[in-house]
């Protein structure tokens, strides 16, 4: 057996963003999900999205680490899109009987519970970024989420040296950290 | 600009970027400086949370171009691209034009570099040392306060308890659990509920390395509770949780939010985690909750120096004296744990159903 299709190995990949692994799950899921998708009334838009959605609360799991996968990938990434489909039809009041006929595989609740919670983490830190304007915004991203070095950072953004950019990221930081802990610092509650 | 300085050590020192002689420095001042280390712990949970939110963007760029990849070799049945993002989609195939975009970005951001301001970098010891002081300043303000208060406690408790912590159910039959530095040196011991009624409690369970203690109410007033409407959380809880506390810092009971800063409390002890929440003397022994309502720790407000720096001793160290308890002593086997659920249920709502199972806790 090719050491690619033990899905042990896959997880593997997954969990450190290896292209093989995603493009080996991708192929031998995604047509699936396509049909289940289009056949309860979505799109190939949809499809796609809800795939990715599914691909991304797969990969979140793999990455916390002790991770084991009690099904098939095929399995639970099915369990996953039919959940989200399901929620995502609720939302928009297309949901129709026909879907509930198809059989829960795998309970899946509380995973896609922690992939919401961490996305509303993920778009309370965006929004707190966005706030900062210009040119915060983009010192911020380009080092912590595009992970450039200070030279680098320096040349794009047109600093005379690594060291000015340096000080102009620490400003920018304390604004940032400043509106993104006032977002779960709820107040003095015990005053 | 002192505090872009301190920022820069601590995120320095979490990224290990630090010379291992600066790094022995920093470690001194973090156990010697309760700010700094909650700086530490502060900005540990902020990169944490920056890191997750870009691995998870650069997946999300892996699996557009997965998609987009298998969709034009006809591997998945997914329409092609057509006319302008077909070209765009081999330009980028075969030729990785970052290098151009990045120029061009370049030269707008020219602009910006004549606004930045060079400054005079102090020493960070300096300005630590500055910080040492005031916070000494405000531990004095605080002691100082604190003997006022418990003046005025004295006057007003006619019982003549002197000190107090909270405590909180574990068995509807009148088993509670609380901080064994709350009850150390009691003679008598006294729990009241929210709504002011007192029964008279005994200690059935002390541990100080713990500092876990279980009390059970002696009263013939009390009246068994058949069901409690909270659990206690089994596996850990992450990082940046959001959190909250209901206890008795005065004499009415009260409500604070905060998250979980840290999974091992003060200088890695695993005992303990380190959250942040705004809490009071006599805060001691309350329940620590995430958002379903599930008890995931207990409070121990025994570091005394910065604010929002508490710690909590987790939930299974509750578990684990229990049981203790109940191999020492075979009259408690009927110890049994909750096993409620306050999930889904709006704050407001969590708030009202905890109040009742949670008493202040009065000795003398």
């Amino acid at each position: 057996m090719h050491p690619e299709n033990n899905e042990e190995e896959l997880l593997k990949g997954l969990a450190i963003n290896d292209k093989r692994a995603v493009e080996t799950i991708y192929r031998e899921n995604y047509n699936m999900i396509q049909t289940l998708i289009i056949s309860n009334s979505g799109t190939t838009d949809d499809a796609k999205d809800i795939f990715q959605e599914a691909m991304i609360v797969l990969y979140e799991k793999t990455k916390g680490g002790n991770f084991t996968l009690n099904c098939q990938i095929k399995t639970y990434v099915y369990s996953i899109c039919r959940r989200l489909w399901l929620k995502r039809l609720q939302q928009i009041n297309r949901y129709s009987n026909e879907m509930d006929s198809l059989s829960e595989v795998v309970p899946s609740e509380e995973d896609i519970e922690d992939h919401e919670r961490k996305n509303e983490e993920f778009r309370l830190m965006e929004k707190a970024i966005s706030t900062l304007g210009e040119p915060c915004k983009s010192l911020i991203e380009a080092f912590y989420i595009q992970k450039m070095n200070m030279q680098e950072i320096a040349n794009l953004f047109g600093y005379t040296n690594a060291e000015n950019a340096k000080n102009q990221k620490y400003k920018c930081l304390m604004r940032l950290k400043k509106i993104f802990f006032s977002q779960y610092k709820n107040g003095n509650g015990n005053g | 600009m002192d505090d872009v300085k301190i920022l820069e050590a601590v995120e320095r020192y979490i990224r290990g970027e630090m010379k291992p002689d600066e790094r022995v420095y920093f470690e001194q001042l973090r156990k010697d400086n309760q700010e700094v280390d909650q700086m530490v712990v502060e900005h540990t949970v902020f990169l944490h949370q920056v890191n997750e939110l870009a691995e998870r963007k650069e997946f999300r760029s892996t699996l557009q171009e997965v998609h987009t990849d298998l969709a034009e070799k006809d591997l998945i049945h997914s329409a092609k691209l057509k006319g302008n993002d077909k070209v765009i989609y081999l330009w980028n195939r075969y030729k990785r034009v970052a290098a151009i975009a990045a120029s061009i970005a370049g030269i707008t951001a020219l602009t910006f570099s004549g606004l930045v301001v060079a400054f005079s970098p102090k020493q960070d010891n300096q300005k630590l040392q500055e910080l040492d002081r005031k916070l000494s300043i405000v531990t004095r303000d605080n002691v100082i306060q604190k003997a006022e208060l418990n003046n005025i406690k004295r006057k007003i408790d006619p019982a003549s308890f002197t000190s107090g912590g909270t405590g909180f159910l574990i068995d509807g039959k009148g088993y509670l659990v609380t901080n064994e530095h709350v009850i150390k040196n009691a003679k008598n011991i006294a729990v009241q509920n929210s709504k002011g009624i007192i029964y008279n409690a005994i200690v059935i369970h002390q541990d100080a390395a713990r500092d876990i203690a279980i009390l059970k109410i002696a009263d013939d007033s009390f009246r068994v509770i058949n069901s409690i409407p909270y659990n206690f959380k089994k596996s850990s809880t992450d990082l940046a949780e959001p959190i909250f506390t209901m206890g008795f810092p005065r004499n009415e009971i009260v409500y604070g939010e905060g998250y979980l800063s840290s999974k091992t409390g003060f200088l890695g002890d695993t005992l303990t985690c380190q959250i942040a929440i705004a809490a009071n003397p006599g805060n001691s022994g309350s329940p620590v909750l995430n958002k379903n309502g599930e008890v995931i720790g207990l409070l121990s407000t025994r570091q005394k120096a910065a604010e929002g720096v508490v710690f909590a001793i987790q939930s299974k160290y509750i578990n684990k004296a229990i049981e203790d308890l109940k191999k020492a002593d075979s009259s408690y086997q009927n110890i049994r744990m909750p096993s409620g659920s306050l999930k889904g249920i709006e704050r407001t709502e969590q708030v009202k159903k905890l109040e009742d199972y949670i008493f202040m806790v009065k000795i003398n």
